[in-house]
């Protein structure tokens, strides 16, 4: 196998706050790590960077954020040279110690010495009736679309779900400019004081969040919390129109918009985790399996390392403080000497931020009675379009009470999207319809590819790759950048 | 210690073990099936879903001929649509491998003697009738009666066939040891319960020498997992399951759409399975030669993109058909298992066959070809 000629490389996957902050440690240590990335640009989720000919400053696109994000940028930039690089390219499946990346049309697959992965987090989806019409994104959606393109989803939008972000997104679209006809919380107000102790591990977040709720309330937006949406109004072909919910009072009530953004926290992206065969416990705090990490981010299998927001949902601070922590885990298992006061000072950083994170979870949690009560005309499952009616029936006729097997009798978590945004959703109906608990539901096994994976694929040797990522002008060095 | 007691005990609730199941309750025994996991979970479960006939050694025809007429009546037998649709078999060979044209023909003359009726199609033919197929494609043979099924509903719904008729099932009964205690078996599952029965039925596919060892039948069976894919759903078109034929394992694939417009495909280079773990895994250069070997078969399909890839753990034999009849050393035990990749389809008429020997002692199948003993002279 051509592939051969290439030498086991330390591997990171994902160009976010965690990936790039591990980069950095791993290449001051004297390692050239081989850096792959979904996106085209680095910075992940949260720092997502523009494209080329976009000129928004820096603070119009990460708001009180905009120093960190250009700190992080200009580090992984500063490195240029110093890594391999290859943007707007899928890790999409893995065994033993080789990696199957897709870019296009190439495949091509490459060996690691050790895999650091940083795969980020997507949206918690809860499905409501409606939600499959057009003019429905999830909260990241409407972000990317502001973020990188620079347009909303709709002229009137409402926001609804649960968690930081909900705030978030709906003060980033309002600020934009957009009308943001509400922002509808399923937590009732009383939860976010219950969690105070806990969100006082990190005052400045804090601030900013309440900063964010009280701009919103500043420019005449309505907030409603402890809400139960009841239905996204609408039609197949004209697509969304109202929102209906039940406020926190009881009261139904109605708002006209032509979009949603919705999103009930944030799930890790764990599939290349579990591809790996690494081992994941349930979380019963968040409701969510997690791979299983020490406190330096090693997971249970050797040579794989899990940092940032596809290990655990701690934010972004922590995810630059979980990748360098990895990369000097790494550095350790290697037999390399590592500033052990700089680990158990990140160590405590992290700590501190997991509390904070706790103090989110409590804040806003995810309305699991909500999915266990849907109604049967619900579409479950957007991919493979089943209603969760059409899933208790089949659980009913079958009796399958964990996720798989209910998986393989009704197609829910079979499509596109594999279940990575119905899966929650549908753990709490199995759970409900069975009278066993969540964590008997058991999760979706990951099957690859990661992504959807083209037919036509034709392989490449790595070193096809690595000369074009050694020798390129990569985009983000180009000028235009230079103000931010 | 807790005691169950009738007529058969069947260990392994594949597609073998849950048809025998119905078929043993349809002939009026009293049936306690035992899987150690979930029914039809392992290679049951995960198999590609053809239903073909042609393809398979003369000899095993008329047990594929039995089978296809249970398929044929599956929905009212099962009262569930197990989405079997006959919508022909196809099996071609390249233009590059002509030398087995030759061997269509001879197999389809042979083939019609035993009640398996042929269509040759040579490549004009074949390409008006199915554009889909790539250049490459010399020749055909198509069989109208066969087509295919989804193998996740099958054996349930065999299982809850049988349950409706009174059968027992247990599920997440893993049975360690089989003896024979006089005139019954004592058939003890990990949990300690005991379950007796004068007649004992072995369905589990790749594990089955776990428990023919304790009765020194171990067969030289070695496990596998053939690789799956799926892809997007696209509109329904391909009626038939197409299939290559050909002497090169990494050329060997096939693939089917059914109606909700997923094109299944399969095949290509195995990879090991893991009895052990229960699991199987894709490997990823597997799916890679299988991408690049459904193209030569069906170009259009490079315009897809797969959304899944997965296997499942199947016991193959040396000479690629299976354990099955009645044991050379305790009267009343029969084995079915090791189906060597091809065991879906015949799947029924094996129930229907060893419900027929268990409760008569005898069948109209012939079963020399798979006579348990038939790798060790010694036993027998
Ligand atoms: C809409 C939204 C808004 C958010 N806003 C905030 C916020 O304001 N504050 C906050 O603290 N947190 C926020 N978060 C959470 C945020 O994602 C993280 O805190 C932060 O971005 C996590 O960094 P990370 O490096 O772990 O992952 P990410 O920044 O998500 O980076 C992961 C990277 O990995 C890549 N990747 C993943 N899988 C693969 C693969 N198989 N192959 C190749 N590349 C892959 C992705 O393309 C991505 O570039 C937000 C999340 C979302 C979804
Ligand atoms: C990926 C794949 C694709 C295939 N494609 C096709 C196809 O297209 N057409 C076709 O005709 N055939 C196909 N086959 C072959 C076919 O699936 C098998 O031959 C058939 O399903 C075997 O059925 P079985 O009941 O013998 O085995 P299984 O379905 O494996 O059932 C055996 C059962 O026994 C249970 N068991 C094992 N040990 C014990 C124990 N000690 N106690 C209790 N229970 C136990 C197991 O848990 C298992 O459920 C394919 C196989 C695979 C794996």
């Amino acid at each position: 196998m051509a592939a051969a000629a290439v030498e086991p490389r330390v591997v990171v996957v994902g160009a976010g706050p965690a990936g790039s902050r591990c980069v950095e440690a791993l290449v001051k240590a004297g390692i050239r790590p081989l850096v792959i990335d979904e996106s085209a640009r680095s910075g992940g989720q949260i720092y997502r960077r523009q494209p080329d000919n976009f000129t928004r400053s820096a603070e119009q696109l990460y708001g009180s954020e905009a120093a960190k994000a250009t700190r992080l940028h200009k580090s992984f930039d500063g490195l240029q040279g110093r890594f391999d690089y290859w943007p707007e390219s899928l890790i999409w499946n893995l065994a033993g110690n080789r990696i199957f990346v897709v870019r296009g049309a190439q495949q091509c697959s490459v060996e690691f010495s050790s895999l650091v992965i940083c795969s980020g987090a997507t949206d918690r989806l809860l499905p409501v009736p409606g939600w499959n019409y057009s003019g429905c994104y999830s909260l990241g959606g409407a972000q990317i679309a502001l973020k990188a393109q620079a347009c909303a989803i709709g002229a009137e939008v409402v926001f609804m779900g649960t968690g930081p972000l909900l705030y978030l997104v709906a003060a980033q679209y309002a600020k934009a400019g957009a009308r943001v006809a509400g922002v509808l919380d399923t937590s009732p107000f009383y939860r976010r004081v219950a969690a105070l102790p806990d969100l006082l591990a990190n005052p400045r977040a804090l601030y900013h969040g309440l900063g964010l709720t009280a701009s919103l309330y500043l420019k005449g937006v309505p907030v409603y919390s402890g809400v139960e949406p009841l239905a996204i109004e609408g039609d197949a072909a004209a697509g969304v129109s109202a929102v209906r919910f039940r406020d926190g009072r009881g009261r139904e009530k109605q708002l006209h918009c032509d979009a949603v953004a919705m999103g009930y926290h944030l799930r890790p992206e764990t599939q290349l985790a579990d591809l790996a065969r690494c081992q994941f416990d349930f979380d019963a705090s968040t409701r969510q399996w997690l791979p299983r990490i020490d406190r330096d981010g090693r997971s249970t299998v050797a040579d794989i390392y899990l940092a940032g927001d596809g290990a655990r949902i701690r934010g972004a601070d922590a995810a630059e403080a979980s990748g360098e922590l990895a990369a000097l885990a790494l550095l350790a298992d290697r037999g390399q000497a590592v500033d052990s006061q700089r680990v158990a000072r990140l160590q405590q950083q992290l700590g501190q931020l997991e509390r904070f994170a706790r103090g989110l979870a409590k804040a806003f949690p995810w309305p699991h009675q909500l999915a266990a009560q849907l109604a049967d005309a619900t579409v479950l499952c957007r991919c493979e379009v089943v209603t969760v009616g059409e899933m208790r029936s089949t659980i009913a006729l079958t009796g399958a009470s964990e996720a798989n097997r209910a998986k393989a009798f009704s197609r829910v978590g079979m499509g596109r999207c594999q279940g990575r945004y119905c899966a929650n959703a549908g753990a709490e109906v199995i759970a409900a319809a069975t009278d066993g608990d969540i964590c008997s539901a058991g999760r979706l096994r990951a099957q690859a590819p990661v992504k959807p994976l083209p037919l036509a694929l034709v392989e490449v040797a790595p070193e096809d790759w690595l000369e074009v990522s050694a020798e390129g002008v990569d985009p983000v060095l180009k000028p235009a950048e230079a103000g931010l | 210690m807790k005691q169950i007691a009738s007529d058969v005990v069947i260990v392994g609730g594949g597609i073998m073990g849950s048809s025998a199941a119905l078929f043993l309750r349809q002939r009026g025994l009293s049936v306690t099936l035992l899987e150690r996991d979930l029914i039809g979970q392992h290679a049951s479960g995960t198999n590609f879903g053809n239903v073909r006939r042609q393809g398979r050694p003369l000899y095993q025809l008329p047990l594929a001929n039995r089978a296809s007429a249970i398929w044929r009546r599956a929905k009212e037998l099962l009262d569930t649509d197990v989405e079997y649709i006959q919508g022909g078999h196809m099996r071609v060979c390249y233009r590059d491998r002509s030398e087995m044209v030759e061997r269509m023909e001879s197999y389809a003359r042979d083939a019609k003697e035993l009640g398996l009726e042929l269509e040759l199609l040579s490549a004009p033919a074949i390409h008006k009738r199915f554009p889909f197929l790539g250049p490459e494609v010399l020749a055909g043979s198509y069989s109208a009666l066969d087509g295919h099924a989804n193998p996740r509903l099958v054996s349930p719904a065999f299982a809850r066939a049988a349950q409706r008729l009174g059968a027992r099932i247990e599920e997440n009964t893993r049975i360690i040891l089989v003896e024979k205690v006089g005139e019954d078996f004592q058939v003890l599952s990990e949990a300690g319960t005991v379950y007796t029965a004068p007649n004992v039925l072995i369905t589990t596919g790749a594990w089955g020498n776990e428990l023919a060892s304790q009765f020194r039948e171990t067969a030289p069976l070695t496990s596998f997992g053939p690789n799956m894919s799926v892809t997007e759903p696209v509109p329904y078109c391909i009626k038939p399951s197409v299939g290559v034929f050909t002497t090169e394992e990494k050329e060997t694939v096939y693939f089917r759409q059914i109606e909700r417009g997923n094109v299944i495909i399969g095949g290509s280079t195995r990879a090991p399975g893991f009895p052990n773990t229960c699991r199987t895994h894709v490997r990823p250069q597997n799916t890679l030669s299988q991408l690049q070997q459904i193209r030569r078969l069906a170009p259009g399909l490079g315009q897809l993109r797969l959304i899944r890839v997965w296997s499942g753990t199947e016991g193959y034999l040396p000479d690629w058909q299976p354990i099955m009849g009645p044991s050379a050393v305790a009267a009343g035990l029969y084995y079915a298992f090791g189906f060597s990749g091809a065991g879906f389809q015949i799947g029924p008429g094996v129930g229907e066959t060893m419900a027929e020997l268990i409760a008569s002692g005898q069948t109209s199948i012939d079963l020399e070809p798979y006579r348990p003993s038939r790798f060790s002279p010694e036993v027998g």
